[in-house]
């Protein structure tokens, strides 16, 4: 009985604030064709405009087509890590284990090896990061003394086909270069100058 | 201009020169001839509703803020090839319970009543396979002839929500038909004929339109035809929130295939009966000879399926008795309200014959 009560005032409810031409329907039924109408021609109007390369980004349909067009990342963003040279060529790392330890996930897996150079005391001989592992909290970053790992790449999309393709390797990490087009100099002379 | 009728008219001489060089009789070459016809026209159609099951993805993106179909060819145009193979190859799964012969038949039945209305559609300046003395008469039974499809299945599949969606169907095509047969028979009025060629040529231009002098008989009969289509907001046969998906639940791989391309096929179907009887058909609007006869055609067509897709992707459904309240309380009055107004006219004004 409740029930029946709450649907008679609902519905009581709801013809009260319809009004007359409301009520007709045919002129509601035209306004609905003109929402999507509205809709239709405004995204028509700017796909145009982005086929011919007159706007970049579409104001109505947010889809990015994923690999042809990516999002920009943010700066501070923490991608791929990376190994960073020396003006010689060898790796900054110092094998001081700093990383090693302070890793949450125990993805980082590094061999010491005595320096080749008479200034360089200890050098990486291995330098592995287990990627299927790694939570990319970023601490390894903060703990290098010696600003030898970075994680500005860029590089999102890390896959393999087996958990030991996602462990890499001294080379590769060293191979990587940062994201944005500057050199290592550039970056510490940046640092350099936000600390003084 | 750039006719068709004369490039399919010589290529069939050359084909019956061929042949009988080759020393075939004549009544083999005619039985080779209506084979060629009923395989070009299957293809013209087909071909026509690919497309169009990818135009409508692309519609309904763009209403609603997406991109649609991309990956497949341009902006995804080959999609529905690659999805009708993919339906091809796919397992038909046949359920245990089912009856065989009429759950297998229901879906060729649905398709074949589909593309038998091609027999007399002019598509163009002499591009009519038959054009039958009782045209109008020709469509309205061969349209019809789906539900006996939809109910085959609805009653062969074994299933609560099949046998609710093929009664639903039933209901509603049987229901639409009364109001838009009495449609279709103000323009008959007027026209004094059922031949559809004969229907097109005597609306010559714009103004000749039957459209201008039927607007209700013109309105009523769309409604109808989008309830016949078994399309939203009329389509409750197959409301996939209340019905799983109505009379095609037990259904797989090509047969499903088979249901999807005879709903589209009857999309154009009722578009180009719109185009015939109220729109002039292949004759231009700026008089005759004006442009290919057989692009008129398409693109009006093409727009009256568009505003089918238009309506789908505007309306939410209607509730059952809202459904045949419709049919029977407004729709019904209003097209014998038509007939009556025009037999009115045409004793009024012996001009508007």
């Amino acid at each position: 009985m409740a029930v029946q009560n709450i649907i008679k005032v609902a519905a009581r409810r709801r013809e009260a604030t319809l009004g007359f031409w409301e009520r007709v329907y045919i002129f509601e039924v035209v306004r609905g064709l003109w929402i999507t109408t509205e809709h239709f021609v405004g995204n028509l109007y700017y796909h145009i405009l982005k086929l011919f390369g007159i706007i970049k980004v579409h104001p109505l349909t947010p889809t990015i087509q994923y690999p042809e067009e990516q999002r920009t990342l943010a700066p501070r963003l923490r991608t791929l890590h990376r190994l960073v040279r020396r003006e010689d060529g060898s790796p900054r790392c110092v094998a001081c284990m700093m990383c090693e330890t302070v890793c949450p996930a125990l993805c980082i897996k590094i061999v010491a090896a005595e320096g080749d150079k008479p200034q360089i005391e200890k050098r990486p001989k291995s330098f592995d990061i287990d990627m299927g592992r790694c939570i990319f909290c970023g601490y390894c970053v903060e703990a290098c003394p010696e600003d030898a790992i970075r994680m500005d790449t860029g590089i999102l999309d890390i896959a393999a086909y087996s958990r030991e393709g996602m462990v890499l390797d001294i080379d590769t990490l060293l191979s990587l270069q940062p994201a944005q087009r500057r050199t290592d100099k550039e970056v510490d002379e940046l640092q350099r100058r936000l600390l003084q | 201009m750039l006719e068709l009728r004369g490039i399919i008219d010589a290529i069939w001489s050359f084909i019956v020169g061929l042949l009988a060089g080759l020393g075939i009789p004549q009544w083999a070459i005619e039985l080779v001839g209506y084979a060629l016809i009923a395989v070009v026209m299957f293809g013209v159609v087909a071909v026509i509703v690919l497309f169009l099951v990818w135009w409508e993805r692309k519609v309904s993106a763009k209403m609603q803020d997406r991109l649609g179909p991309m990956r497949v060819g341009w902006h995804g145009i080959i999609q529905t090839i690659a999805d009708a193979i993919k339906l091809l190859q796919k397992e038909d799964i046949t359920p245990k319970a089912i009856d065989f012969p009429i759950h297998f038949w229901a879906p060729v039945v649905t398709f074949v009543a589909a593309f038998m209305v091609y027999v007399t559609v002019p598509f163009g300046k002499g591009l009519i396979v038959s054009d039958l003395s009782v045209g109008v008469l020709y469509i309205i039974a061969i349209t019809t002839f789906t539900v006996i499809g939809l109910l085959m299945a609805g009653w062969g599949s074994n299933n609560k929500y099949s046998l609710l969606g093929g009664f639903r169907s039933a209901a509603q095509v049987v229901s639409y038909e009364v109001p838009l047969s009495l449609a279709l028979l103000g323009v008959i009025m007027i026209s004094q004929t059922l031949s559809l060629g004969t229907i097109v040529t005597q609306q010559d231009n714009l103004l000749k339109w039957y459209v201008w002098r039927q607007p209700l008989g013109f309105l009523i009969f769309w409604i109808a035809a989008t309830a016949e289509c078994n399309r939203t907001p009329f389509d409750l046969p197959e409301a996939d929130s209340e019905l799983v998906a109505g009379f095609v639940t037990e259904y797989s791989g090509m047969k499903f295939a088979m249901f999807f391309l005879a709903e589209f096929v009857n999309m154009f179907t009722a578009s180009v009966v719109a185009v015939t009887l109220f729109f002039g058909g292949w004759m231009s609007p700026f008089g005759p000879d004006f442009g290919p006869s057989w692009m008129w055609f398409l693109g009006k067509t093409m727009f009256f399926v568009f505003v089918l897709m238009w309506f789908r992707w505007t309306y939410p459904r209607l509730r059952v008795d809202q459904l045949m309240g419709f049919a029977w309380k407004v729709l019904l009055p209003l097209a014998f309200l038509n007939i009556l107004l025009t037999g009115l006219g045409i004793y009024l004004f012996d001009g508007l014959k």
